[in-house]
């Protein structure tokens, strides 16, 4: 129970001279459901395929159970993928590519046939066991993919962008189902995304990958409203960044930049005034008002377009730095060229590290 | 992880040692031959010389090599003639008409080349189908005795090889997106420009494909002038064989062969280099 | 404008089409000519396929070409099988090589191929005849087999046999569960063309095969250079009937892979 189901340590592998992952380490809890999110080229296929046994690590340990597996091959493991494009295999039924697993285990036939119907049934495909795979719709592919991988009963499943292939109102369905199967088998899932909102939907953790590195480990809740980096705050909710001057050290850090004083929580030690220093605001907490004797930055709205059922606001600051702002509602009467005073509550934004030194 | 590593290089091993064994050792031999002196009986004696390769600048064997590759032109440019409409319209066919059409051509196509060549020998035949229904038209006046001719040749030749042309400039226009040309027509191309300026470019790799096809087997199917031809018709093919098994001057058709590979090979390398493609097409 | 473009096309397909038929439509109708001189027509007969029948030489010809035929296409299966997997799955700088020479025998003209194979296997010392015979038409049967199989693999998911291996296969289960049955449609083709290039074969076969071991296409082949009996008529009829046969054998396989996947 205290033993983690899998344990990552320094994990390093490079590719033809390229790192791509740059010293990983990751602890599992059972039942957790950790999704590596970053964007493509991040790394994070990598480390899957690292956890499957499909690629061996440079240098580094993957323990499951506490035991060392990091060279033993893929089918020694009790860990399984569902693949990114279901690898079905063509050749077999449903039912077959199902049971494959349990043949291999040489398991007793009538055995195999009815675990192979409680699984369809699991997932929601009684009565598909004699069809081929280029009948079934994606989603009814999908599923086939996850009961065959669930068939061998892994002790830690993975699932490399699972939904990447399916449309939006699918793939909606999908997550919930996914969430569903989890908590019912309380399995631990290990699963690749480059959605943030499919992994803030459906995680117990989000570890943030970039360039081979996990930026921040944390529940939806910590890496949404608390991210450490100026990266995450930006890859999860898409949030504004601005530097400046610390003015004002404190549990709420003032910073000065060319458009006036800007102010965030702080996490952690605040930076030392006269340092620099980045904040992080999410677009639907900047408020703007046209009431230009207010408090707050100056700025100019630059342009607004509807989408995704808010508006989106782009102010420029003065000294050219863009900020978004969102607003429920298709239209406000602000327009384009308008001057404003922009503003934010000081604890609905937080410092965050810079990116990378340069950056 | 070694171990698979080695079992794997374990299935490659017997096509490896084959081919070095069975292709490229008689290849280096016949190198190795075409360098050697021709003995008084048989064989060959280990003197190196340069004499077969300056044998073939005789008159004889340049008349040879240029009949040859004359008969190899003309062979091909027919079959571009006949093969390139019959692949391009075939393309063109709905997809049960492809797949009957396909049906229809590999009958012929199957059938043993020495079959379909001794229905030509009953057609040209003094005398025969043909002559008869020339003369039954009375478009001519008596047999035209075409067997034993050249153009009886080139009719051989075309009849075995073109099909080779249907199948590659099919599967090259079959992958073609016809929207493109509806494109270039919707731009105020002719139906010829459309066709000069995009069909024809796009089914290029299949052409070249065809050619190569077909143009390479040509350079070497002795049976066909000797069947049809005769006498009349000596191919570098024929030379070769009559070097080796009538004169038994093996260093001589050796050398002959030498000259042959690099025309063929020369080829296809630029085949490759124009084409960019590393399979040939059409080859099934 | 565009019905007649098509008209043309029909038109143009049919001609063609009909010039190929007709010399093995002739060949057939000869075959049942009573008359022995081919121009005249004397009445329906079979007297040339009872003449073949009592050719004892033509059957043990036809005897020699099926073994052939199958031994090479088997063994260049296996090496042309092998092989190709083989090389999409190890990465070796002797790959583009080794494939440049294995596929060379169907480069270029078959008359350079028998004049080598001739002096090579002379050279080795190996008896003429069967043997020799069957390592030629290996030779050149291989890049058939290896160019489809291999065209084909390179076309597969990989992530397929991953799966296997994730489920627990070894190495080799993962190669019989699901490599081989994933690219037997096309060793079956590749096996098919190589049968019949084998059957057909005559040029490398005058130049390899011994004394007193003749194929089927060396004795056709030799009849035509000499006097040309009807006999052959019949014959021919024969082998085209055996060759439609084939034709309707890789229909059934072609129609197989493409219902697979739907049944």
């Amino acid at each position: 129970m205290d033993q983690p189901v899998l344990q990552l340590q320094n994990i390093t592998k490079q590719f033809d001279g390229t790192p791509v992952l740059r010293g990983i380490d990751l602890c599992v809890n059972a039942g957790e459901f950790i999704t590596l999110l970053g964007a493509s080229g991040c790394g994070k296929t990598t480390t899957l395929r690292i956890i499957a046994g499909l690629e061996t690590p440079d240098t580094g340990k993957v323990l499951l159970g506490g035991e060392d597996v990091t060279s033993l091959a893929p089918n020694r493991r009790g860990v399984n993928t569902v693949f990114q494009n279901y690898a079905l295999f063509p050749h077999m039924t449903v039912a077959a590519n199902v049971g494959y697993g349990l043949r291999l285990q040489k398991k007793d036939k009538a055995d195999i046939r009815t675990r192979v119907e409680k699984l369809l049934e699991l997932v929601q495909l009684e009565g598909y066991g004699k069809r081929m795979p280029a009948e079934l719709s994606g989603g009814q592919k999908q599923r086939v993919a996850i009961a065959r991988a669930l068939a061998v009963q892994p002790k830690v499943l993975l699932l490399d962008e699972p939904l990447g292939a399916l449309d939006l109102q699918l793939r909606r369905q999908m997550q919930f189902e996914l969430k569903r199967l989890q908590q019912q088998l309380g399995l631990t899932f290990i699963y690749i995304t480059h959605d943030q909102e499919e992994a803030l939907n459906m995680s117990s953790r989000i570890a943030v990958m970039r360039d081979g590195r996990f930026e921040q480990i944390g529940t939806p809740a910590e890496v949404y409203d608390h991210p450490r980096t100026a990266y995450v705050a930006r890859f999860v909710g898409t949030a504004n960044i601005l530097r400046g001057t610390v003015k004002r050290s404190g549990p709420v850090t003032c910073i000065e930049t060319p458009a006036g004083c800007a102010c965030a929580a702080a996490q952690g030690t605040p930076p030392a005034a006269g340092s620099t220093a980045s904040l992080a605001v999410r677009s639907e907490q900047v408020q703007f008002s046209t009431d230009l004797s207010a408090d707050g930055m100056d700025g100019v709205i630059r342009e607004k377009n509807f989408a995704g059922g808010m508006l989106r606001i782009v102010l420029e600051l003065a000294g050219g730095q863009q900020l978004v702002a969102s607003r429920h509602g298709i239209d406000l009467p602000a327009q384009p060229g308008q001057q404003v005073k922009i503003t934010w509550q000081p604890d609905h934004a937080v410092l965050v590290q810079d990116e990378e030194a340069g950056a | 992880m070694k171990n698979t590593r080695r079992g794997l290089w374990l299935t490659l091993l017997p096509m490896y040692l084959f081919t070095l064994v069975f292709v490229a050792g008689p290849l280096v031999y016949m190198v190795v031959l075409s360098f050697l002196q021709r003995d008084e009986s048989w064989g060959v004696t280990a003197n190196f010389t340069l004499q077969n390769y300056t044998q073939i600048f005789q008159p004889v064997y340049l008349q040879t090599f240029a009949d040859s590759l004359g008969l190899a032109l003309l062979s091909t440019a027919l079959i571009v003639l006949v093969g390139y409409p019959f692949g391009y319209f075939m393309a063109r066919l709905s997809a049960r008409g492809k797949k009957r059409m396909m049906l229809a051509l590999m009958i012929p196509f199957w059938t043993s080349s020495l079959i379909r060549l001794y229905g030509w020998i009953i057609i040209f035949r003094a005398n025969g189908p043909l002559d008869q229904l020339l003369m039954g038209l009375h478009i001519t006046s008596e047999p035209l005795r075409l067997l034993y001719t050249y153009p009886a040749v080139v009719v051989g030749m075309v009849y075995a090889l073109v099909q080779f042309m249907i199948f590659a400039v099919y599967s090259s226009a079959e992958k073609m997106d016809w929207s493109l040309v509806e494109a270039a027509r919707d731009l105020g191309a002719s139906p010829f420009t459309a066709f000069c300026t995009v069909t024809l470019k796009m089914t290029l790799p299949g052409l070249l494909s065809g050619v190569i096809l077909t143009f390479i087997p040509s350079m070497g199917l002795f049976f066909i002038a000797d069947i049809l031809g005769g006498n009349t018709v000596v191919l570098v093919g024929s030379l070769i064989e009559d070097q080796l098994v009538k004169a038994h001057n093996t260093p001589f058709a050796a050398a002959l062969s030498v000259v042959l590979m690099l025309m063929t090979t020369a080829m296809i390398a630029f085949y490759r280099k124009v084409s960019d493609v590393k399979e040939l097409e059409g080859l099934l | 404008m565009k019905k007649g473009r098509f008209r043309f096309s029909y038109l143009y397909m049919g001609l063609v089409l009909a010039i190929m038929y007709l010399p093995i439509l002739l060949t057939v109708i000869y075959s049942f000519n009573e008359s022995r001189i081919s121009s005249v027509w004397g009445g329906f007969s079979l007297t040339w396929y009872r003449q073949l029948f009592r050719d004892e030489e033509m059957f043990h010809a036809l005897w020699n070409s099926i073994v052939l035929a199958v031994c090479s296409c088997l063994l260049a299966a296996v090496l042309g099988t092998l092989g190709a997997f083989g090389m999409t799955r190890v990465k070796s700088r002797l790959n583009g090589p080794m494939e440049y020479l294995s596929t060379l025998p169907i480069m270029i003209p078959e008359i350079i191929l028998g004049m080598v194979f001739l002096a090579f296997f002379g050279l080795l010392g190996l008896p003429f005849g069967m043997l020799t015979l069957i390592l030629a038409h290996t030779a050149f049967c291989v890049p058939y087999i290896f160019m489809l199989v291999k065209a084909r693999l390179v076309g597969m998911d990989p992530s397929l046999a991953e799966a296997a291996r994730d489920l627990g296969a070894g190495e080799v289960r993962v190669f019989f569960d699901i490599t081989l049955p994933l690219i037997a449609p096309a060793i079956a083709s590749g096996m098919l063309l190589s049968f019949a290039m084998s059957f057909d074969d005559v040029i490398i076969s005058i130049f390899v095969t011994g004394v007193n071991v003749n194929t089927l296409p060396i004795r056709v082949y030799t009849q035509l250079k000499t006097g040309v009996t009807p006999e052959i008529n019949a014959l021919c009829t024969l082998m085209l009937a055996g060759t439609v046969l084939l034709v309707a054998l890789s229909v059934w396989i072609g129609r197989e892979k493409k219902h697979a996947p739907k049944l």
